[in-house]
C-alpha cells in the first residue's frame, strides 16, 4: 500500500465522514424533537408546580420558543466553530459536561473492550484447539452463559459477591469520596471500583469474541492451504499462528471496530448499575430531561467516534490482510 | 424600638413553639446523649439536581441538598406552627395585615459577607417572585416591603392572609444574597455554580454524576454548630444499588425515593436501621386517579363515584406501598391543617359499585364489560406501574375495562397539561393549607394548560365560592368551617378518585440523631443532626 494511495483513501474518507456527521447532526435533531414534552415539562414535572409564566421563561430561556427551523439553523452554525453549546439544564457548556465525563466512560469501557479482546481471542484459540474436549465444551459454556445472562443481572451478581459476602470490591461509584488519595493510591482506588464495572461489560463481549474465534478458527482450520502447510512440514505452532489465526481474525476485527466505536457512548446499563459517572448515563438522564443540547452533543462524539473507527478497522484490515485494498 | 413594642402575644407563643426543640435538647443532655460532633454523613440523591440556587430550582433533590446551604426566615414543626430560623420572632398585627420579623444577628454569609434585612427584603420581593412559582403566588399579597433596621423585617399585605407564614420555610423561599443577585439575570448567573447561603454547610465539591460533597461552615451562627463534618451525597440511579449501599452501610442515610417501598420491609428488619415516615408533613402528598372531568362517562359524578367503590385503598397502602403512607380519606391530607376527619370516601364495595353502573344503564356486554377508558401511567417507576395494573384488575371486577398507557416524565406532563388524557394517577404536595395546596386542583379559575392546575376541568360553582372564601378569611375558625364544607361537597361530586397520603421513608443509621425534628424532615439544616458515639 503506497503512501499517495493511503492520503488519497483518507482524504476521500474524511470527506464522507464529514457529509455523515452533518447529516447524524440534522436527523438527531428533529427525531429528539419528535418525543413529545420538552425540557420546561420535565423540570414543572419535577418540581411539582407552575404557572404559564414559569413555564414561557423556561422555554425563552432555553430557547425553544423560536421556531424549529431557526433553531436548527442556530445549532448548526454553532456546531461549525465546534462550540456543543450550552446546557441550560445543568448551567454548564456541553462541552465541559462531556469533557469531566468522557475520562471515565473510556477507562471503562477500553479496559473491558481490551479484557474481552484478549482473554476472548485465547480463550476462543484455545477452544478450537481442543474442540471436542472438555476444555472446549467448558468454554463454549461459559461464553454461552455470559452471551445470554442479563448485564445488569451480572452486574448484581457482582456485586452480591464481591461487595456484599466477601466485602473485597466497593459496589459503586469510581473513587473514595472526600479520602483525599495522591498518586498511586488513588489509583488503586480507582482500579478496584473499575474490577466490578469492567468485568460485567467485559464478560458480555468477552463471550462474543471467545464465540467468533472459535467458529472462524474452526473454519480456517479446514481449508486446503492449511493442509498443504501441515504436508510441507510447518511446525503445528507457526501452522496456528501464521496461518490459521492470521486470517481468523478478520471477523474479530470487524466485531472489535464495531465495539470500539462505541467506547465513547459507553454502557448506560452498567454506569447506572455501577452509579459509574460516565457519558452512557449523561447521555441517558440529558434524554428523560430533553436536555437537547447536552444529548446532542453525546451524539456528536459518538458519531465522530463510530466514523473514526470505521476508518482505523479498514486500515487495520489491509494490515492484517494484504489481499484487502483501501480504496 | 418600635418593632419590639408591637411584638406582643404572639412573640410569647412563638417563642412556645420554640421551646420543645430546646427541651429536646436539654433532654438528650439528661440522658447523657450530648450532641458530639465529628463525622461525614453518607447519603444518597437520586435523581442528581440540575444546580442547587433555591428559588431557581425546585425540585425534590434540589431541596433536599441546598436546605443545607440556605435557609429560611422559619420554618414549621410536624403540627406546622412556625418555629424560628433566620427569624428569631415575629409578630402579627391583630388585623392580620402586618408581620413583623426580628432577624437573627450575626449571621455572615458563606462568602464572609453580613446577612442583613436588605438580603430578605430582596429575596422576597424580587428574586423568588421572578423565578418561583409557588412562592409568587403567595407573596404578590405583599404590599409593602421595609426594613426599620437592619435586623427587622416588615411586611404588609393587601389584604389578611392567614397561612402567610407557611412559605417561609427554607423549600418555599430560601433567602438568597443580594449582593450576589440583585441587577443580574438570576437564572443565568455564573454564581450559581457556587451557592452562597448562610446554612451549616457549604458547597466543597460536585463531580457530576458522581457525588455532591459539602463541608461544615466554621463561621456558623449557631455557636457550636452544625456537628457534623460534612454530608456527601452520592448519585447513586439504580434502586437495587443503592439498597446494596444502604445495606452495606456505605451510606448512612437514604431519602425520599430512594429506596423502593417493596424493599422497605427489610430495612425495617435490621436492627442498625431506623425506618421514619415522618417529616412529610408540610408537603402531605396526597396521589389520585386523575380524571378527565370533560369526556362522556367519566364527567358522570355517579360513574366517579362506582370507580372509587371498586378501588381497595387498603390493599393498595398494604400490598403495593408495604403500609408506607396510609389511603386517603378526604381531598385535604390528614397532616394538612383543616383536615376534617369525619368525611370519609366512599367505601371499598364492588357491589355498589355494580349497582350505581347499573342504574347509570350501563350494562355488560357478552364479555361483561360495561365502559371502557384508558390510563396513561405515572412514568415515576415500578410501583406506580403496579399501580395502575392493580386498578385494571380491580375496576374489570365491576365490569369496566381500563385500558393503560405509557410514556415518560417529559410526555406525561406534557399531555397532563394539555388535557390529552382519559384518566392518570397523580400526586401534588399540599403545602400544609388547603389556600396554599389543594385549592388549585378544584376551582374553575385554574383551569388552564398547565400540568398541577385543575387539569381535570372540574368546575362547581359552590366549591370555588368556599375556596375564595375561606382564603381571605383572616380567622383560622372561619377557614375550619369553610374547609369542612368544601370537603363534603368535594367527596359528593368526587372529581377525582383520591387514592393515598403518601409518605417516603427515611432511613437511616441509628447512631444519626436528629434527623427528623420538623415538619419538612429532612429538608432542614441539618445543623443539631450528629452521630451518637
Amino acid at each position: 500500500m503506497g503512501a499517495t494511495k493511503l492520503l488519497r483513501f483518507l482524504a476521500g474518507r474524511s470527506v464522507k465522514a464529514v457529509v455523515v456527521i452533518i447529516a447524524i447532526i440534522v436527523f438527531q435533531f428533529l427525531l429528539i424533537r419528535l418525543a413529545p414534552g420538552d425540557p420546561a415539562s420535565v423540570i414543572a414535572g419535577q418540581s411539582g408546580a407552575a404557572d404559564p409564566l414559569f413555564m414561557q421563561q423556561l422555554r425563552e430561556q432555553f430557547g425553544l420558543d423560536r421556531p424549529l427551523h431557526e433553531q436548527l439553523l442556530i445549532y448548526l452554525r454553532d456546531m461549525l466553530s465546534l462550540d456543543l453549546g450550552f446546557s441550560h439544564r445543568q448551567q454548564q457548556p456541553v462541552a465541559q459536561l462531556i469533557f469531566e465525563r468522557l475520562p471515565a466512560t473510556l477507562l471503562l469501557t477500553g479496559t473491558a473492550f481490551l479484557f474481552a479482546v484478549s482473554v476472548g481471542v485465547a480463550l476462543g484459540v484455545m477452544a478450537a484447539r481442543r474442540v471436542g474436549r472438555a476444555a472446549d465444551s467448558v468454554i463454549t459454556v461459559l461464553a454461552l452463559t455470559f452471551y445470554a445472562t442479563p448485564i445488569f443481572w451480572v452486574g448484581l451478581l457482582l456485586v452480591l459477591v464481591f461487595s456484599v459476602w466477601l466485602e473485597w470490591l466497593p459496589s459503586f461509584g469510581m473513587h473514595t469520596v472526600g479520602a483525599e488519595l495522591g498518586g498511586l493510591a488513588r489509583a488503586l482506588d480507582v482500579a478496584k471500583h473499575l474490577v466490578l464495572p469492567a468485568l460485567t461489560l467485559g464478560l458480555f463481549f468477552l463471550a462474543i469474541y471467545a464465540r467468533l474465534a472459535r467458529a472462524s478458527m474452526l473454519e480456517v482450520a479446514d481449508q486446503d492451504f492449511v493442509r498443504t502447510a501441515r504436508a510441507k512440514g510447518v511446525p503445528e505452532g507457526r501452522i496456528v499462528r501464521a496461518h490459521i489465526l492470521r486470517n481468523a481474525l478478520l471477523p474479530v476485527i470487524t466485531f472489535a471496530g464495531i465495539q470500539a466505536g462505541q467506547l465513547v457512548g459507553g454502557s448506560i446499563l452498567v454506569e447506572t448499575v455501577f452509579a459509574w459517572p460516565g457519558i452512557g448515563r449523561l447521555a441517558f438522564d440529558a434524554l428523560l430531561a430533553r436536555d437537547y443540547a447536552t444529548l446532542l452533543g453525546v451524539f456528536f462524539c459518538t458519531a465522530v467516534m463510530v466514523v473514526l473507527f470505521n476508518l482505523v478497522t479498514d486500515l487495520l484490515y489491509a494490515v492484517v490482510d494484504p489481499r484487502v485494498e483501501v480504496a | 424600638m418600635i418593632t419590639e413594642a408591637t411584638l406582643d402575644r404572639r412573640t410569647l407563643l412563638a417563642g412556645a413553639a420554640a421551646a420543645p426543640v430546646l427541651m429536646t435538647a436539654a433532654e438528650a443532655l439528661a440522658q447523657g446523649r450530648e450532641p458530639r460532633r465529628g463525622g461525614i454523613l453518607n447519603s444518597i440523591i437520586t435523581p442528581e439536581p440540575p444546580l442547587l440556587v433555591l428559588g431557581v430550582n425546585n425540585q425534590g433533590p434540589t431541596l433536599i441538598v441546598a436546605s443545607k446551604i440556605y435557609q429560611g426566615l422559619l420554618t414549621v414543626s410536624p403540627k406546622l406552627e412556625p418555629e424560628p430560623v433566620l427569624a428569631r420572632s415575629w409578630a402579627r398585627s391583630e388585623d392580620g395585615l402586618t408581620y413583623t420579623f426580628s432577624l437573627e444577628r450575626g449571621v455572615k454569609w458563606h462568602d464572609g459577607r453580613d446577612f442583613t434585612a436588605e438580603d430578605v427584603i430582596f429575596s422576597i420581593m424580587k428574586f423568588h417572585m421572578e423565578v418561583n412559582p409557588r412562592a409568587r403566588a403567595i407573596l404578590q399579597r405583599i404590599d409593602k416591603a421595609e426594613a426599620p433596621d437592619a435586623h427587622t423585617v416588615r411586611f404588609t399585605l393587601k389584604a389578611p392572609f392567614e397561612p402567610f407564614l407557611l412559605i417561609f420555610d427554607v423549600t418555599g423561599c430560601a433567602i438568597v444574597p443580594k449582593h450576589i443577585y440583585d441587577g443580574t439575570d438570576y437564572r443565568n448567573n455564573p454564581a450559581n455554580a457556587t451557592p452562597i447561603g448562610t446554612g451549616p454547610f457549604r458547597l466543597a465539591e460536585w463531580q457530576r454524576g458522581n457525588f455532591i460533597r459539602l463541608v461544615r461552615n466554621d463561621a456558623y451562627w449557631k455557636p457550636g454548630q452544625p456537628y457534623l463534618d460534612g454530608i456527601t451525597w452520592r448519585i447513586v440511579p439504580d434502586s437495587q444499588s443503592r439498597a446494596l449501599a444502604l445495606q452495606t452501610g456505605q451510606v448512612q442515610m437514604t431519602t425520599s425515593n430512594d429506596i423502593e417501598p417493596f424493599d422497605v420491609p427489610r430495612f425495617q428488619a435490621q436492627p442498625n436501621l431506623e425506618v421514619r415516615q415522618d417529616g412529610w408533613e408540610l408537603f402531605a402528598p396526597l396521589s389520585w386517579i386523575e380524571i378527565n372531568n370533560r369526556l362522556d362517562n367519566l364527567k358522570d359524578p355517579r360513574f366517579r363515584r362506582a370507580i372509587a367503590h371498586a378501588v381497595d385503598r387498603n390493599f393498595i397502602a398494604q400490598r403495593l406501598w408495604f403500609g408506607v403512607g396510609k389511603p386517603a380519606t378526604s381531598p385535604i391530607a390528614s397532616a394538612t391543617r383543616f383536615h376534617d376527619p369525619s368525611v370519609q370516601m366512599p367505601a371499598f364495595n364492588p357491589r355498589e359499585a355494580i349497582a350505581i353502573l347499573d342504574g347509570m344503564g350501563l350494562r355488560p356486554n357478552a364479555q361483561g364489560i360495561r365502559a371502557s377508558f384508558k390510563m396513561m401511567q405515572l412514568p415515576y417507576g415500578e410501583v406506580w406501574n403496579r399501580l395502575s395494573e392493580y386498578l385494571r384488575q380491580a375496576l374489570r371486577q365491576v365490569g369496566l375495562e381500563v385500558t393503560l398507557e405509557s410514556t415518560d416524565v417529559a410526555g406525561w406532563v406534557r399531555r397532563l397539561a394539555n388535557w390529552e388524557f382519559e384518566t392518570t394517577i397523580n400526586f401534588v404536595y399540599q403545602w400544609g393549607d388547603p389556600t396554599l395546596g389543594v385549592e388549585r386542583t378544584y376551582v374553575t379559575s385554574n383551569i388552564q394548560k398547565v400540568a398541577f392546575t385543575n387539569t381535570a376541568g372540574y368546575s362547581n360553582p359552590e366549591v370555588d365560592r368556599l375556596f375564595e372564601a375561606a382564603r381571605n378569611a383572616a380567622q383560622a375558625e372561619e377557614r375550619r368551617r369553610l374547609f369542612s364544607e368544601v370537603q363534603k361537597k368535594l367527596v359528593e361530586d368526587m372529581p377525582l378518585v383520591w387514592l393515598m397520603e403518601l409518605s417516603f421513608p427515611t432511613i437511616h443509621d441509628r447512631r444519626l440523631r436528629n434527623v427528623i425534628t420538623t415538619g419538612t424532615g429532612v429538608h432542614k439544616s441539618f445543623d443539631d443532626v450528629f452521630f451518637a458515639a
